[in-house]
Order: structure tokens, then sequence, then C-alpha cells
């Protein structure tokens, strides 16, 4: 069981207060992209053993989407920051660079 | 390196001499330096593979490497549903050949993997489901698939003790197969893995592939636990891990690897004939040899590699089977375990080329593979043996994504299997 806390309204819980909504920080590309980019933006995931920044919501409580730092190898939970980010915040990358050594997610790591 | 046949004189030999005679079902010999073909995975998909290279085209000059232990993935840990009425048609096409192969598996192996055509009934439990399942009993009939919907009526014939009258999932019908069934996971890679050692193949355990070598664009080997291995042809059978392994190939993968749990019970008399999916609500199951009640449920909603599931989602399960079947809401439940499983965008596999030369890749099984092992393996058999890809995998293709040409499974087929 995960536990998971909302950045908007502070509040803690377990996964069941949440739901998963896939990767995070995916570039969108529409009209006048490339097949390859908009096929890769459609279907393409990191899907990493490892590391892994994700989307979630709070749909049993404040319901915001929020952004969440993970390890899928191992199901700890990095630290969890608000959906208007482009890109992890510098103290989690850090933090997740202290446990995990080496760690690769695209042009983040 | 023929192996000795089983039969039922060997077993009454072995029963006067108290069985010491029994030689070991197949060899674990050390790595050659290389092999004309390496396939990495001894799942089911990936020893029907290497057991129709050998037996369709001759190629036997083949290791099948397992970082684990043989079946110890996905095909250890499922709950061994077979069917074929799938909507789409290459669906339908590559799933068939499999199960009509299940129908001869352990006389052609030389190995009881107790396939049990006991019929498979998908539940429809809301009008939705209803319309779904006629449109597939429509397009098998079509596809020469054996299928029929069924009415509530004959639902409760074939299982007896299921409340058909549920406040929240009334049974409105169900899509019946009549051979469908199940068969012993352990026993298929079992005699896949002896039928290819006794073909001269490696079949090589505890042995992880850590990276893939190439030159010009070509594969040119692997390197693995146990040394470097070469090889010309490469076949890349790792379900949950095929993105793990395609990065270290040089690609992506349209995959996303996600935990699927299953459970037993204690064993009770026999008291259900066939396999029932209710797919409205995540919940499967069966009743096994040994009378378990064998039940599966939906994945979680997140990336994940622990082989473990959330606890919340076997809740789920049971709260909605135990309103279908009320005699199992004082069971106990013996076992829990998960498998990971890798799904695609439409539900379907890929068997295909990769942009890397000599590589090729099978997986996208996601949930519901143990049923398509044979037809899976003749399929990406004949694809490595010529380069190119036959008619059951042609349309199972990497390149669909990119076309938009999907073999959308997710919504008539089931959530499921
Ligand atoms: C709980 C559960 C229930 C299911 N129920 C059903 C069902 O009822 N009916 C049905 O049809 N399907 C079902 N499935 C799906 C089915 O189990 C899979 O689709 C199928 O078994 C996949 O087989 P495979 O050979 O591709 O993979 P696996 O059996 O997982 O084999 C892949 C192998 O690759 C190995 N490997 C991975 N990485 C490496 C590496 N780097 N080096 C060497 N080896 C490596 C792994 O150790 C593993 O043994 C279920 C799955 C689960 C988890
Ligand atoms: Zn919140």
């Amino acid at each position: 069981m995960l536990i998971l806390r909302c950045p908007y309204c502070g509040v803690s819980g377990e996964e069941t207060e949440f739901h998963a909504g896939g990767e995070a920080h995916l570039k969108r590309f529409g009209p006048g992209s490339s097949d390859a980019e908009f096929e890769a933006y459609l279907f393409q995931r990191e899907n990493p053993k490892g590391v892994h920044f994700e989307r979630w919501r709070h749909v049993n409580g404040c319901g915001k989407w929020f952004h969440a730092a993970r390890c899928t190898a191992t199901l700890e939970v990095f630290g969890t920051y608000p959906a208007q980010s482009t890109e992890p915040p510098a103290d989690l990358r850090k933090a997740i660079s202290a446990k995990r050594p080496g760690w690769k997610w695209r042009e983040f790591s | 390196m023929a192996r000795r046949r089983y039969s039922v004189f060997a077993l009454a030999r072995e029963a006067l001499r108290y069985h010491a005679g029994w030689e070991r079902a197949w060899n674990s010999p050390a790595p050659k330096s290389r092999y004309d073909v390496i396939i990495i995975g001894a799942g089911g998909h990936g020893l029907a593979t290497a057991y129709y290279l050998g037996k369709n085209f001759g190629i036997t000059n083949v290791a099948v490497l397992e970082k684990g232990w043989l079946g110890g993935g996905n095909t250890g840990r499922n709950t061994t549903i077979i069917r074929s009425n799938y909507l789409q048609d290459p669906s339908a096409a590559i799933y068939e050949k499999a199960r009509s192969l299940y129908e001869t598996m352990s006389q052609d192996l030389n190995m009881n993997v107790m396939f049990s055509p006991r019929g498979v009934i998908m539940l429809a439990q809301t009008e939705h489901e209803v319309r779904g399942y006629q449109r597939t009993a429509h397009a098998n009939s079509l596809q020469g698939v054996q299928t029929e919907f069924i009415s509530p009526a004959r639902v409760k014939q074939l299982v007896p003790i299921m409340n058909i009258d549920g406040p929240r999932y009334p049974v409105l019908g169900g899509l019946w197969q009549e051979r469908g069934g199940t068969a012993r996971h352990d026993a298929v890679a079992w005699g896949y893995a002896r039928a290819c050692s006794g073909m001269g193949m490696d079949i090589i355990q505890q042995c992880e592939v850590t990276g893939i070598r190439r030159e010009g664009g070509k594969v040119t080997g692997v390197t693995t636990t146990r040394g470097d291995i070469g090889c010309s042809k490469l076949g890349i059978v790792v379900a949950g891990h095929s993105g793990v392994m395609a990065e270290k190939a040089g690609f992506r993968l349209p995959i996303e690897s996600l935990a699927l749990q299953a459970l037993v019970s204690e064993p009770i008399k026999p008291c259900m004939d066939v396999v029932v999916m209710a797919n409205t609500v995540h919940g499967y199951m069966s009743q096994s040899d040994k009378g378990e009640m064998v039940i599966g449920g939906g994945t979680d909603g997140f990336n994940n590699y622990t082989q473990r599931g959330s606890f919340h989602h076997i809740e789920e399960t049971l709260r909605a089977l135990v309103e279908t079947f009320p005699v199992i809401s004082r069971l106990k439940m013996l076992r829990q375990w998960g498998g990971i499983v890798d799904m695609t965008g439409d539900r379907s596999p890929i068997i295909s080329k990769t942009p890397l030369g000599g590589c090729f890749v099978n997986c996208g099984w996601g949930t519901g593979g143990f049923k398509a092992i044979p037809g899976s393996g003749w399929a990406m058999a004949e694809l490595i043996a010529k380069g190119e890809p036959g008619p059951l995998a042609a349309e199972f293709g990497l390149n669909r994504f990119a076309e938009g040409r999907f073999i959308d499974e997710s919504v008539a087929a089931g959530v499921a299997h």
C-alpha cells in the first residue's frame, strides 16, 4: 500500500484515496509534428525499473492533480510536487540521487 | 540426447524400482561461446519460440537464457485460462491457433500438460457487455471460432452455484466457449524445455542478460552474468521486463509494466466445472484439480516491477465475486501472489522486428498470454527464422502504433483475459 502526500491540501493518505494517472512530464506533440514524435508522445513510455515520475489525482480528497517521484523496483515514494511543474524540483532530484546514485530519467537526471 | 518417453509403461517400470530411474527432464549445460539464435526469457513464450525454431525450421543451435528459474515469471503465476473468442481477426487467428495446439500439446510434447477444455463463460453483467459479446459471437462465427452467446438460464445450468439475480451485477447472459479451459502452467514450460533440450538446445537458468552487444546496427550477442555469448539472431521474450531489455538494445517500446494478482482458496469439494470470468467486476474463478478456487483480479494502476500488488484490489475482486458466488463467502484464502504484466495501448501483443538488425521482440501479452503460448511461439519462430513475419504475426508489428492500425481488444474482449 503506497502512502502519498497531496502537495495541495497537505493530506497524507493511502493509495485508495488517490488515482494513478501515468507517466509525468510528457511533452505534448500535435498537428505539425513528425509521425515519430506523435507516436512517441502517444504510446512510448519510459517504464523504468527504478525512479519514475508520475501523475496522481487526489480523487477522494481535494480533487487536484499532482506529481510524484517513486521507485518502481521497491515502491518507495521519494516525494510529491505540484502539477504546475515542468520538471521535478531540484531538492527532490538531489534527494533521489542520494538514494539511487546514477539514476536516469530523460533529461532530468 | 533424445529423452526416454513418458508412458504408462515407464510409470510401471519406475514403480517397480522405487522411481530410481527417472532422468532429468532437461540438461543444464554451461553456455557455449556462440549460438545461431539466443532467446532471452524462459517463460512459455520464449520456450515455445525455441521449440518451433527446432520443430518447424530445423534450427537447433539455440540457447534460452533465463535470469531466474524456468517458468518462474508470469508463466508460473497465471490463472491458466485458455480461450480464443477475441473480437479482431488477427487476435482470433493467433489465439485459435494456440488453443488448437493446446488440444494436442500433451501428445506433441510427451508431457501431460493437463489441458482441460472444460469451457469458459464470460459473464455479461451490463447491457454494454451484452451487446459487446453478441458482437464478438458474430465476429467469431465469421472467423470460424466456435463460441456462442447464451442466456442467463443456461449460465445457471452450467454453474449452479452462481447467483444470477445479484442486485448490482445481475447476469444478463454470457459468451460461452465450450472448448476453452485451463492447463497446468508449469507443465507447459517443463514440456517445452524438455523437448528443446531433447533437440540439443541449451536451456540456461540463473543467467541474467545484462547487455546487448551490437555492431553496425546489428546484434552480435549478449552480455550475461555468466559471460558474453555471441549470436546471429536474438529474440527478446521477457514480458514485464521488455522495456528494460529494449533500452539495452537501444530502442523503446509502447509498453508499461503493471502488477497483476491472483489467489487461491483452501480446497473444497468439486462445485464448479467450468471457468467463469466476470469482466465488469474484474474477477474470474475456476476450480483446480486439488479443489482450490483459483481467483484472479485486475491490474494495479501504477508502474510496478515488484511482483507484489495492492491489497485493496484483491478486496474489490472478492467483494464482487462474493455477490455472484455467495458460497465462497466463508472460504479462507490460502495464497496470494503477483506477476508483472506488459501492457500495450491496444491490449494486443507485439511480435515484431525491431530497429536493431537481427533482434526480434515478442511481448505485450499483458494479462492474457498464457493461452497464446503455442501460437505465439509458432509465429515468433517463423519471424526469427525467415526474418519477416508470417501471416500470424504480420498484424502485430511495432509499426502499427505509428500507423494507427490498432488491434483493439480493450473493450470487447473484456479487461482481463
Ligand atoms: C496473476 C496473473 C494471472 C494471469 N492469468 C492468465 C490467464 O488466466 N490466462 C492467460 O492466458 N494469461 C494469464 N496471465 C498472463 C500470462 O501469465 C502471461 O501473458 C504469460 O505467461 C507471459 O509469458 P512469457 O513467456 O511472455 O513471460 P514470463 O513467463 O514472465 O517469462 C519471461 C521470463 O523472462 C525472464 N527474464 C526477464 N528479464 C531477463 C533478463 N534480463 N535475462 C534473462 N531472463 C530474463 C523472466 O525471469 C521470466 O522468466 C496472467 C498473468 C498474471 C500475472
Ligand atoms: Zn489534496
